[in-house]
Formats: structure tokens, sequence, C-alpha cells
């Protein structure tokens, strides 16, 4: 096997013992990229920078005491603020942005001597659950059904794609209501969204900054172990970031968890679930029942309102977000006619700019900010949140050590078969996901099986705050039992 | 602290044409907080530095950068909040004040709206001796500074300059108990003196550093009244508020005319659109900015970036106890342990550096000779020179020399202020300077004798007429005086011609 479809521990126990350079992994996945191009995954490659830091990389693994991450070649999402490389967020109003500063995760990962292959498409400004908002069009799915081209889900899509198809070893990802797991889900791959905090977000472009937490996006369980462990850790330029201690997520990684309470929420089971989705989750309930744990069901009573409590405080917090990209001082500018002023400045630039759907979040934000529908709607969401929250907080001080739901409503669907579709329809895929982002509780996407067609399914295990770890073991005794070996027959 | 006694002032009336009408002022100071760094980035505060050479990449709102809270202001607002006897809040919280404007760079400012970290306070506002007013304090919050934006440089082209973008600015909210422009100015007055006091904010207006807003309405006297025994504001007029004024003597002109312009419209049975209105100094009128249903709505929410501000009680009670004196308590200070007039006690408290100049002259000295001195003498000296106390030619060490050279009798008054000149461009040690020039009064009773002696017996004329008329004596005095060269001790000869007199 070509060493682009290794695992991250794989790769690494290679690259320790002299089996493989780091710049032949590179190499391999860089062939795999350009090879990859009808996937439409990576927007900037970065050849240059990647087979620089697989030089380096190998200098210190010669030495003897590199990182777990050391030589390890990863895609990056683009909203990840990379120096001097096209940072856009998928966005046409970032038209030529080059950061002059390294975000906190890819500084820290590359500083573990991890190697940036180029940067990774996305839906706009992580806005969509399909990728095709973005201004650098759809990313596909590498499963296929019927010559479909599906959606890889969104916002990660391009990273889910890319990890999917082995076109790098890992990449990272952003989860504001969704966007880790969704399309991990769709993609057959594993995506952790880690306890808000956990992660800086510093130099990640902003979306919604209660919700917004950076997670990896991997081929297995122990991968996420590894590069979460590489990720996270406090970071005093972010005020958000918690100074609590890293544990070793991969040492967490017993498969024992026999007595554990894994709770099985009752508000998750919806009206018109796909059978499909009821059978896996049943599945996987099964799996961790024979792996000992202790099976119990619970109520999450305020679930119904998350979507709708999502969906007020994402956008108005983007409103506010996005209103640095005015063409004053980066990115692009809207010519302008004699006479055109500020306000016309503004006007055509954004209009310009931004997306429909970017544009409607932040209309919608607008809307709920404003005088007169500031208490109906922004503040009574923020209350809906709170409750969300402590509906979570009850359970798990009831003993409930991980919670376990389907990680979306469907398998991937096809690339443009929502385009005429209500927005909110759109939206619910994220339904089983939001609550955790505004409960800020760490969730994971752990494929499971194959639907029907053939395409990947996944489950998602929520943890307590913090308690990553856990999770991460939970998730490891999911896979395991689960024994998902699919790869999607190779098309591109 | 010592409260000084006061009664309050008459509020300003102002004749219409129909009847008597009263103002009520409240006002929002914006005042930079003195601080090297921004309040939520490490770029420099210094001001004059090259355009856009004092950004951080949060204060251009470079995607993806975060704020992260100076700590230093925050103390810097909790000390002129305990300065303004204020209630401090342990938690506080940042919140988003959204709206477009190109030297806004994040599309909003970072402020305090629903939980400020200041909380009620008051300001003793001294208008003469023993009459002041209690002005009210609502709040103070912390927020960011805006740009400044250029549109003069090119015909087609607007400019902005970000360094002053995400300075720290404490907006201090008054309730509207200022009755009058004079009141309102010596408001900001004091306030200034206070943050001085303080070191929380230079106070320099010219540079803006210390701006305000003033919102002024007009009521019917015994309005205000009712206001005050019920808060409510329905008693009293619409206000229309008056932005960014940065000067004292305009802060007066704007609020007499728009009181003028509210009253006119009023005796005419318009009604007052609450607005916001410029005040343009050179044709001395305000005008209209935007209405009410013109105003920006700001779509307020907490920031999520920044966590609630939470200090603890023993880092408020560390900095209330390493508070500076304040003015009136060092007023009355000043007024009890020097014995000095209110009028000097407020001249020499008027800023740190002259009452600490008086305080180090005044030491161990007469206190009432020690005010003279610094206010008649070097402040006249330092008038005339356009010059500031710190940059003093005379030390406070020299000056309190001179009036040593005073009380030891070794110089006259009149020496000493001759001797004060010579400091004054020279400099040096007075003592040492009084004896190498010879400035040194007689008070040897042996030599003023015999020029007493000399003068009698040489004028029997005079000596007649002043033994008939004792007044005179004072011709006897003046010619020793003279025939010493000026060096004898005028006591001295009063009393030796006195007695060779017989008087």
């Amino acid at each position: 096997m070509s060493a682009n479809t290794w695992t991250i521990a794989a790769a690494r126990d290679a690259l320790r013992k002299g089996e493989i350079t780091a710049v032949d992994l590179t190499m391999s996945c860089l062939t795999a990229i350009d090879a990859g191009d009808g996937l439409n995954a990576f927007v900037h490659k970065t050849p240059d920078i990647a087979l620089d830091q697989a030089r380096a990389a190998d200098v210190r693994l010669a030495a003897g005491d590199a990182p777990a991450m050391c030589g390890i070649p990863l895609g990056i999402k683009d909203l990840f603020c990379t120096k001097g490389v096209p940072s856009q967020a998928a966005s046409n109003i970032l038209k030529g942005f080059r950061p002059e500063y390294e975000s906190t995760v890819t500084a820290r990962l590359f500083g573990a001597g991890a190697v940036m292959l180029g940067k990774l498409n996305m839906d706009e400004f992580a806005m969509g659950s399909s990728n095709e908002t973005s201004c650098y069009g759809d990313v596909v799915n590498p499963w296929k059904v019927d010559g479909r081209k599906l959606t890889p889900g969104g916002s990660s899509g391009g990273s889910a794609s890319a990890v999917a198809a082995d076109l790098c070893i890992a990449a990272t990802g952003t989860d504001t209501g969704g966007s880790i797991r969704q399309p991990a889900a769709f993609t057959g791959i594993v995506g952790i969204k880690p306890t808000y905090g956990r992660v800086s977000r510093w130099g990640i472009v902003a979306f919604a900054s209660s919700l917004d937490q950076a997670g990896p996006m991997t081929k297995t369980v122990r991968d996420a172990a590894i590069m979460l462990g590489a990720m996270c850790g406090h970071d005093a330029k972010d005020s958000t970031s918690a100074d609590i201690p890293v544990p070793d997520f991969e040492a967490a990684l017993t498969g024992d968890i026999r007595g554990k309470v894994i709770g099985i929420p009752r508000e998750y089971r919806m009206d018109g679930m796909p059978d499909e989705i009821e059978a896996l989750w049943q599945k996987g309930i099964a799996m961790l029942r024979d792996a000992g744990a202790v099976v119990r069901d619970i109520s999450l009573p305020h679930t119904k309102y998350a979507l709708p409590a999502y969906y007020v405080i994402a956008p108005a917090e983007a409103s506010s977000n996005l209103a640095r990209y005015d063409g004053v001082r980066y990115g692009h500018r809207a010519k302008l006619s004699a006479g055109d002023g500020i306000t016309e400045m503004y006007e055509k630039t954004r209009a310009e700019g931004f997306g429909p759907e970017v544009q409607r979040r932040v209309m919608v934000g607008t809307y709920v900010l404003s005088a007169g529908f500031y208490d109906a709607y922004y503040n009574r969401a923020r209350k809906v949140r709170a409750l969300i929250k402590r509906d979570f907080e009850t359970v798990f001080a009831d003993g409930v050590d991980a919670i376990l739901t389907p990680a979306t409503p469907s398998a991937a669907f096809g690339l443009g078969e929502m385009s005429n579709a209500d927005p909110i329809e759109m939206y619910l895929n994220d339904i089983f996901t939001v609550t955790v982002n505004l409960a800020g509780l760490p969730g994971i996407a752990v494929p499971v099986g194959l639907d029907r067609q053939g395409l990947p399914l996944g489950l998602q295990l929520i943890g307590r705050p913090w308690d990553e770890a856990g999770l991460l073991n939970h998730a490891h005794v999911l896979e395991k039992a689960a024994g998902f070996v699919a790869k999607p027959d190779k098309w591109w | 602290m010592l409260d000084l006694t006061h009664t309050a002032p008459k509020p300003r009336v102002i004749a219409g044409a129909k009847h008597d009408w009263e103002l009520v002022i409240g006002m929002e100071i914006h005042a930079q907080v003195s601080s090297n760094a921004k309040l939520f980035s490490g770029a420099s505060t210094s001001f004059g530095a090259e355009p856009n050479s004092n950004v951080a990449f949060v204060d251009a709102a470079m995607p993806g950068m975060l704020p992260v809270i100076n700590e230093f202001c925050v103390e810097q607002a909790v000390r002129t909040g305990l300065g303004l006897k204020a209630q401090i809040h342990l938690a506080s919280a940042f919140d988003r004040k959204n709206y477009f404007y190109p030297d806004l760079p994040q599309g909003y400012q970072i402020s305090q709206l629903y939980h400020p970290i200041v909380g009620e306070g008051e300001v003793l506002v001294e208008l003469s001796p023993g009459v002041a007013r209690l002005v009210r304090i609502e709040r103070i919050h912390l927020e960011q500074d805006a740009g400044k934006s250029i549109h003069d440089m090119d015909p087609n082209l607007s400019f902005v300059d970000f360094n002053r973008t995400g300075v720290a600015l404490m907006e201090i909210v008054s309730r509207p108990d200022i009755r009058g422009p004079e009141e309102a100015a010596a408001y900001v007055t004091k306030l200034r003196q206070i943050l001085r006091y303080l070191g929380t904010c230079d106070g320099n207006m010219q540079n803006g550093n210390l701006r305000a807003d003033v919102n002024v309405s007009v009521c019917r006297p015994g309005q205000y009244e009712k206001y005050q025994a019920t808060q409510d504001f329905s008693h009293l007029g619409t206000r229309c508020e008056i932005k960014n004024m940065n000067s004292m003597r305009f802060i007066q002109l704007a609020i007499d005319f728009e009181a003028r312009r509210q009253i006119a419209i009023l005796e005419d049975g318009g009604s007052i659109v609450q607005e916001t209105r410029l005040y343009d100094p050179d044709r001395n009128e305000t005008r209209s900015m935007r209405s009410k249903e013109e105003a920006h709505d700001y779509r307020y929410f907490p920031d999520p970036d920044l966590l609630p501000l939470e200090i603890e009680q023993a880092w408020v009670d560390h900095i209330a106890a390493t508070m500076p004196e304040l003015p009136d308590a060092k007023k009355a200070r000043f007024m009890s342990d020097f014995g000095l007039t209110d009028y000097d006690a407020n001249v020499l408290t008027a800023d740190l550096e002259s009452a600490g100049f008086f305080e180090a002259v005044a030491k161990g000295r007469d206190g009432k000779q020690a005010a003279n001195w610094v206010i008649n003498e070097l402040f006249g000296r330092l008038n005339k020179e356009g010059r500031a106390i710190v940059d003093s030619p005379v030390s406070s060490v020299q000056l309190g020399g001179i009036l040593d050279l005073i009380a030891s009798g070794e110089i006259s008054g009149k020496m000493a202020k001759d001797l004060f000149e010579i400091i004054w461009t020279e400099g040096g040690n007075p003592a040492e300077v009084a004896a190498a020039r010879g400035m040194k009064q007689v008070t040897d009773t042996g030599a003023i004798e015999q020029a007493v002696d000399e003068i009698i017996a040489a004028n029997p004329e005079q000596v007649e007429k002043a033994k008939a008329n004792p007044k005179l004596a004072g011709w006897f005095v003046g010619q020793v005086i003279k025939a010493t060269g000026g060096m004898a001790n005028p006591a001295t000869v009063n009393a030796l011609v006195a007695a060779k007199l017989g008087l």
C-alpha cells in the first residue's frame, strides 16, 4: 500500500524506525493530491513548504527525539491562517489574502514537525453542510453511488474528502455546529470536536466565536488522539482558551469501558428518521453493551430547541465577526463608480465578496440582534442554550459517562440535490451535532457501517467536558467493534 | 476623607420671551486611560507616532485575531472608580457595539453596555467657597477608541490612521445633575483634576485624550425638583446630545447656544427632537448630526471572544490602599495645616505638580508666606513666560532657601525678590548667591545706631517736625536705609529711630 494511505500511527512508527523518510511520505501524498484534483479538496497546494518541512522533520527524526506528529503530512482547512500562504476561508472577499501570522493550531502542529501539504476546500466561512458554498466550487465525496457525485458534507468537506481519499494522512477541521463530525460521517472517517476552550481559536477565521472549535479529522480514533494532543493546550492569545493540563490521549485508549455508563437520549429519535440510521444506532448500542458498558435511556428535554437556537446564535455572532470584511484594509474591494462613497464601497464589496449563504446568515444575524427583536430571538436563544447545557449537566451528574447518538440524519446526498430546497432542510443536517456546540462539549464521529447504497454512516459519541480522553476511548471501542474498513473505489 | 461642607448653587435660569427656563445637563466624558499599551493589544499608545505605526494585528481586525484584556487598563478603571467614590463591580462584561465606519476596523467597538466595571459614584464640584454641586456618576465603563479618518489629504480618497484604534477609554457617565454652562465646565475641570491626581488619564483635551458628550435639555422651574424626587425623566425636557467637545470654553458656549435654541423652539409651540448635534465653534452654533430615527442600531451583544471580567476584592483593596491623596482632601489639609485661604488652597491644589511644589516649599516654614511666594512670585513669573510648573527654573529647594533667608532676617523682602530674579535667570544656591553679592541686610544695631545718630544730628529741623508729627519718622527710616545702602533691616531701623526721637 502506498504510504499516503497510512494512518498517523503507522506513519509515525515507520518514520521512527527509518522505514520511510518524511520526504518520501510527503511525496507520496503530493502525488496523490495531484491525482485527486477531481475531488476539488485542495484549493492551494504547498509542495515547496511541504518538502522543506519534511526535510526538517527527517533531521529531527534522525536525531531521535521527534514528537509523534513529526513528518506527518497534513491538509489544512482554509479557515486557518497560515503565514504567507493564501488563507481565504473559501471566500471571494478574502481574495489574495496572505496572513503575516500563523494560527496557534498550525503553529503547534508545525512546531511538532507536521508537514503542510496545502489548504483545503470548505464551505465559505464554514457556513454550510455540503461544501457547496465555497468560492472554489464544490468538493466531491470520494464515495460515489451509481456514478452520482455526492457531497462530502460541510463545512470541513475538503478535509473529509482529502482524508477519505488518502490525499493526506490527516487534516485539520473546525466545527461550529457539526462541521467536523458531519463530513467525517459522510466520508467514513473519524472527526472530533473538542471541548470549547481546549483548542486555541487564535488565527482561525471566526464564524461564531462562542461555538467554533478546531479538531483533527483522521482515519482512525488513535490518529485523532495523537493529532488532538498536538493541537490543544492553553494559549494566552485566546481569552476563551482553558488553562488546564492536556492528558496523553493516546495512552487513554485502553479499550476497556467495562462499567461505563452510556446514555441513549430518547429525544434524538426523530420523526421520519431513516430505518437505516435507527438500525445503525441500535448496532452501536449493542457494540458498547457487548464491550461491558451499561446502556441507559436518558432524556435531554430541550433538544428540539437546539437547532433554532443555534441558527439564531451562530448567525448573530457571524454577522458581527464578518463586519471586518469591508474592503478597507485587505481582501476584495469593489470597483467604484464616480460619485460612490463609503456606503457604496461597503455595499458593493460585500455583495460581490460574500456568497448567498453567507449573506443570508449575515442578514439573519443582523435581524436577530436588532432593536426590538433582540429579546425575542437572541436573548431567548441564549436562554435555550443554557437549558441545553443544563440537560447535559444533569445526565452527566447522574453518572452518564458518554452519550451515543447518530452523527447525521442520512448518508451523504448528491451534490446539487438540495440546491432548490428550503435552507432549513440543509440546516437539518446539523440536528444531532449542534447541541454539542451549544453545550461546549466534546463530540466525536466514528464510522460504524455502510448503508444499502454502500455509503458510510457514522455514530456520534458525546463526552463530559474536558474528558476527551474518556471519549476517545469509548470511540476506540466502538471503532474496533464496528471494524469499519471500507474504502471508496478510486474513480478520481 | 474630609468632605467640604457646602450648599448647592442656584441653577442657571434663562429668561425666555414668555417665561423662565432652567437647564439640565448630563455628561459622558471619554477619558483615555493612561497606559503604555492598548485595551486589547500590546500596541503602543504613544501620541504623535507615524500614522499606522502603533497597530497590532488585532487592532487592524485581521482575520482570526482575538482581543486579550490589558490588566493595567482594568486597574486604572478601578482606581478611577475608587477616586470617584464609586461602586466597583467585581464582575463585569464586554459587549460589541456594531457599526460600520472605516476607522473602526472590526466593524464593532468593544465596550461595556450591560455590565460596566464601575457603578454609582459622585464628584463634588466647587463653584465658589462653600458652594458646590454634588454630581452623581451613573457608571464608568471601559471601551476601545476608534481610529482617525483623514479626508483632506486627497480630493477623491480618504485615509485612515489606526494608531488610536483600540486605545482604552473610560466613559464616565454622569446623572443629569449639572445645571448650567459654568457648572458643566467646572465639572469637567474637577473630573480632569481627579483623573490627573489618580494618574489614570492625562486630561490632555487638545490631543483629544479627554472629550465630552454633553446632553442638554431645558425645563420650567420646579420640574427638576420633581425629577429629583421621583427620578422620573418625564418631568424633564427632551435632550439633545452635543458630541465630542474638547474645550472648556466651547462646552459652555455650546450649552448656552443649545439651551437658547431649545427655548426658542418650545416658546414657539414646537417640540424638541431628540438628536445628536455637533458644535461649530466658528459659527458658535450646534447643528443636527442625526436624529433618533436615523440613529444607528448598534446591535449590542456580549462579546464571545472575551470571558466575563472577574476581579477580586483583595485586588481592589490593594489598589485602594495605594490611592494618592485626592484634591478635596489635599485642599482641606492645606487649609488646616498651612492656614491657607480657600482661594489659595484651590490654586495650589489645582494640579499635583503645583501642590507638590508648594508642599515642598511650605514644609517646616511659614505656610502662608510659602503660598504667597508660590502663587504671586513663582506662578506670576511662570505665567509671564508661559512655562509650566515642571519647567520652573527655580526649584522648590531654591525657593525654600530664599524663604529661609527672609525668615532668619538675613535679607529683606525686597532683597528676596531680587534674589529670586537672580536664581531664576542664573540658578544657584540662594544663601551662597546672597553672600557672594553682599545681599545681607544689616541687623547689627551698633552700625545702624551710628547711622541714625548721624542723620538726626544733621537734620535738626526734621527732628523737630517729627517730634510734632510722629508719622514723619518714616523719613528718617528711609534716610538710614539709604545711608546703609539698603542693607539695614527696616524693622531694626524703625525701632531705633523711634527710640532716638523719643516717639
